[in-house]
């Protein structure tokens, strides 16, 4: 059988992507089906503001949150291994991991973002105090920590022999 | 850097030493915690976690019979999408109190687990080459679809909760419709997933702990990792505590009194909107949706009845008259705060079927159900033949022995097990039974 492309160099051939599993093939498929039909329902009002959520969701995460906390995370590393005392990072980075959490989840209440009036009338309650709340969670969170990190060291200094010179 | 690169390797080396500081370089990723277990526990759970949140999504467009009038259905172009619609039953009476507060509860808990899942496949959001085969360059199409439909559910959820109108749309639709979009990615993912995940776990279990170097997602572990800070079973119970903590300060608001003020930053949270009788927790009050006290009065307010016989207007003292039966029911909201069971004093659906033709209890028709309310979507609904029919179905007059307050309904709102919370339309003015 000659070749179609019998003189072109390498580079020059057409691109030849194997298929790969026909049965994986055939169930993005019926996927895509599926997230067409719905999709387009999901597109059919205000399709450009819900395309960007969509698309805009995952590259901020991937590409911004996921970025700037494990850079945080990296810093405290860094700055505890210049300091000594590697192990002590558990005890900044639980509380702050807890504490972010409750943030990202309650952001809108914790920064008053929500509409204030909207919200006093439709649930009868207070938009206030969610900000001061966190803090204190925050405060507790971070106390505890610390509490924990003293008492173990504590106990550590006791049941350590003698000093040796 | 300070060692000069060895003459053979020249511009391999070059490229290797900047690949590193490129994410498309399996060397730039460095945490040890990265391999096919700890990915694979934490798509574990979230499989059966989100299996738990898709149903119970379904379930709650159910609650609201969207197939009995166009009131109902918020996604009326939904197709074949409402393939499994059922009409909704009125037992048990906590059914969407359960089933709500579940699908949101568990939401908001499982964030940390899907954090933690995205984090550690990150790496292969930017691995090369971007395709290998037709199916891989599919299947990471796919990955779109299933990351952004992940995160847009679950951000127009927590958004949704907390009244912050933000999205570009209605809730209902974008909730709905993204779910479809975002489980038709879920469904391929784990068909092409959840056997090498369970042969991940199994060999970690038969090793009696973390495993031997996997064959499937050694991609996942970082080639030149660096020292560990924490353990991969550490960093598990990190997630599992933030899940905890997240789902100690929300799971209150499914209940009055001191659980409720358990839920710190969750709204409908923390203490009761009033005091007394009518101090449980309210979804719109009088004020939003515009209810002029004068309407409401005695003098004012008739309520309007139409059946097969014609119509009746009843005054408040009229329906006070009609014998009066009680149920204890729960106001269970689609943001997924609900309050304990209330007692409720009132007439019987059936009761007011019956003044206009509809006697028999076994033959009494739908009813529509109309406001006072001048706008919002739920000012109208519909309620299916089942829910009239049921004897804890009441018009209510009072709550917990006193009349409804203003925000509660007064002077009469529909009541219904199992229904939720907005399809117990408040400040009634017209009942129109009937086939709908």
């Amino acid at each position: 059988m000659t070749p179609r492309f019998p003189r072109l160099p390498h580079a020059l051939r057409p691109l030849r992507l194997p298929l790969g599993s026909p049965l994986q093939l055939v169930l993005l498929a019926c996927s895509f089906a599926l997230a067409g039909y719905a999709g387009v329902r999901l597109f059919a009002g205000d399709w450009f503001g819900v395309a960007l959520w969509f698309v805009g969701a995952a590259l901020l995460h991937d590409l911004v949150l996921l970025p700037l906390y494990a850079a945080a995370d990296r810093a405290a590393l860094r700055a505890a291994g210049r300091a000594g005392r590697r192990a002590w990072v558990a005890y900044v980075r639980v509380p702050a991991v807890l504490s972010g959490l409750l943030l990202l989840v309650w952001f809108p209440l914790i920064a008053g973002q929500v509409d204030r009036r909207r919200y006093r009338l439709t649930t009868g309650l207070s938009p206030d105090g969610f900000l001061a709340r966190w803090l204190l969670i925050t405060a507790v969170l971070f106390g505890g920590s610390a509490l924990v990190l003293v008492v173990r060291l504590r106990r550590a200094a006791k049941h350590r022999p003698p000093a040796v010179h | 850097m300070g060692r000069a690169p060895p003459f053979r390797a020249g511009a391999a080396y070059r490229r290797d030493m900047s690949d590193r500081r490129l994410p498309t370089s399996p060397g730039f990723w460095r945490s040890p915690l990265r391999g096919p277990w700890f990915t694979s526990v934490l798509g574990l759970v979230l499989l059966v976690g989100i299996t738990v949140l898709f149903v119970t999504g379904l379930v709650s467009y159910a609650a609201y019979n969207p197939g009995l009038t166009p009131v109902n259905d918020q996604t009326p172009g939904k197709g074949i999408l409402g393939f499994y619609l059922f009409d909704w039953p009125t037992r048990p009476s906590w059914l969407y109190r359960l089933t709500q507060n579940v699908h949101v509860t568990l939401g908001i808990t499982l964030i940390p687990v899907l954090l933690a899942k995205l984090w550690s496949v990150v790496p292969r959001l930017f691995a090369l080459p971007p395709a290998r085969s037709l199916t891989h360059a599919l299947e990471r199409i796919s990955l779109l679809l299933l990351v952004g439909g992940v995160l847009f559910e679950f951000t127009t959820g927590v958004l949704n909760v907390q009244l912050d109108y933000v999205f570009p749309g209605s809730f209902y639709p974008l909730h709905f419709y993204g779910a479809w979009v975002f489980f038709a990615a879920f469904a391929v993912h784990v068909a092409l997933k959840l056997p090498a995940a369970l042969r991940n776990v199994r060999r970690a279990r038969a090793a009696g702990g973390e495993p031997a170097p996997p064959r499937e997602g050694g991609d996942l572990v970082s080639p030149r990792p660096d020292p560990p800070s924490v353990s991969r079973r550490g960093a598990l119970w990190l997630v599992g505590g933030g899940s905890l903590l997240l789902f100690a300060t929300t799971a209150g608001r499914g209940f009055d009194g001191p659980l409720r003020r358990t839920a710190l930053l969750a709204p409908h949270g923390g203490p009761e909107p009033g005091s007394g009788p009518g101090g449980f927790q309210i979804n719109k009050t009088a004020a939003y949706a515009g209810i002029d006290a004068a309407e409401t009065s005695d003098d004012a307010w008739r309520l309007v009845v139409t059946g097969r016989t014609g119509t009746v207007r009843l005054a408040r003292a009229d329906l006070l008259r009609l014998p009066l039966h009680s149920s204890a029911l729960p106001i269970a909201c689609v943001e997924g705060w609900s309050t304990s069971d209330q007692w409720w004093r009132g007439v019987r659906l059936r009761d007011l079927a019956a003044l206009v033709g509809y006697e028999d209890p076994a033959g009494v028709p739908d009813v529509f159900v109309e406001s006072l309310q001048r706008h919002g979507a739920f000012r109208r609904a519909g309620l299916r033949a089942n829910q009239v029919r049921d004897p804890l179905s009441l018009l209510a007059l009072q709550a917990n022995g006193e009349d409804l307050t203003p925000d509660h309904g007064y002077p009469a709102r529909v009541i219904v097990p199992a229904a939720p919370g907005v399809m117990n339309t408040k400040w009634v003015a017209r009942l129109t039974f009937g086939d709908l």
